[in-house]
């Protein structure tokens, strides 16, 4: 499949210690549900301590996120499902993504320039930009993907490796 | 209200108002681009505008675009904090005349 998926590599390895899990949300793929679960991610990054601004800027990449596996994941079809895992580190915030879309090539997926002004791809621009790491892979069990990201606390800027 | 456009246009002037998301970014788009399709210049108040993602901005940019290939322009005004953060974080605040208020947009004209 192709599409604006956000490129990702985990620059660092999570190390906040145990996962503390806070939320699960099981919701189908539809743009319309997307404003359901805002406000709960919204309210677990406040609870892992991020600032009102940190949060909404991470109710941002989530959403964007979402809307990445509504859009191109699942192309439309409205019977796809989006498992969304909010956890609670030590340093910051764990999200956990799962679809059961097509596999998704990471080679495909590729972030806006910053000089490039024309719409689409802002998307994966937004994740890339907000979130410190952002791993695409497919489900273990091969039926879909999952996308994990992490939010540091301290802000520790994404650097490609 | 779950959001959206608020359809209060008045001449060049489009208000867009609540989530300007992927649900309501369809119909605020051919709002934006039958705006711009009548070669004037136009002003987005963006002040009632709660939340803001991509679809959204993309919306602005193609109607920015259309409106510069029809030596027209758009300017936005009274941008709310959370439309603020997000143009800034796409780099985008540079791109768009954005203006205090409608007074100060039409006295600068995009």
């Amino acid at each position: 499949m192709t599409g604006a998926w956000s490129v990702t590599k985990l620059t660092q390895e999570p190390t906040g210690g145990p996962i503390e899990p806070l939320l699960e949300l099981r919701f189908p793929a539809q743009a319309d549900r997307l404003k359901l679960v805002r406000g709960s991610i919204r309210a677990a990054a406040r609870m892992c301590g991020f600032n009102d601004t940190a949060a909404q800027n991470i109710v941002l990449a989530v959403d964007e996120a979402c809307q990445n596996i509504i859009v191109h994941g699942y192309q439309g079809r409205e019977d796809g499902e989006i498992v969304l895992r909010l956890a609670r580190r030590r340093d910051g915030i764990q999200v956990s993504l799962v679809d059961s879309a097509p596999l998704v090539d990471p080679a495909t997926i590729t972030p806006r320039a910053l000089t490039d002004i024309r719409p689409g791809r802002l998307g994966s621009y937004f994740i890339r930009e907000i979130m410190d790491s952002a791993d695409y892979r497919p489900r273990p069990d091969g039926a879909g993907n999952l996308l994990e990201m992490f939010k540091r606390l301290d802000g520790t800027p994404w650097q490609a490796t | 209200m779950a959001s959206n456009l608020s359809e209060a246009r008045n001449q060049d002037v489009v208000r867009l108002a609540g989530s300007v998301d992927l649900e309501h970014s369809p119909d605020i788009r051919r709002t934006l681009l039958d705006a711009v399709a009548e070669r004037v210049d136009i002003f987005v108040d963006l002040s009632e505008v709660t939340y803001i993602d991509s679809s959204g901005i993309a919306c602005l940019v193609e109607a920015l675009q259309i409106a510069r290939n029809h030596g027209a322009n758009l300017g936005l005004f009274a941008v709310s904090r959370q439309a603020m953060r997000v143009l800034e974080l796409a780099r985008l605040d540079m791109v768009f005349s954005i203006h205090d208020d409608l007074a100060s947009a039409l006295q600068a004209k995009p």
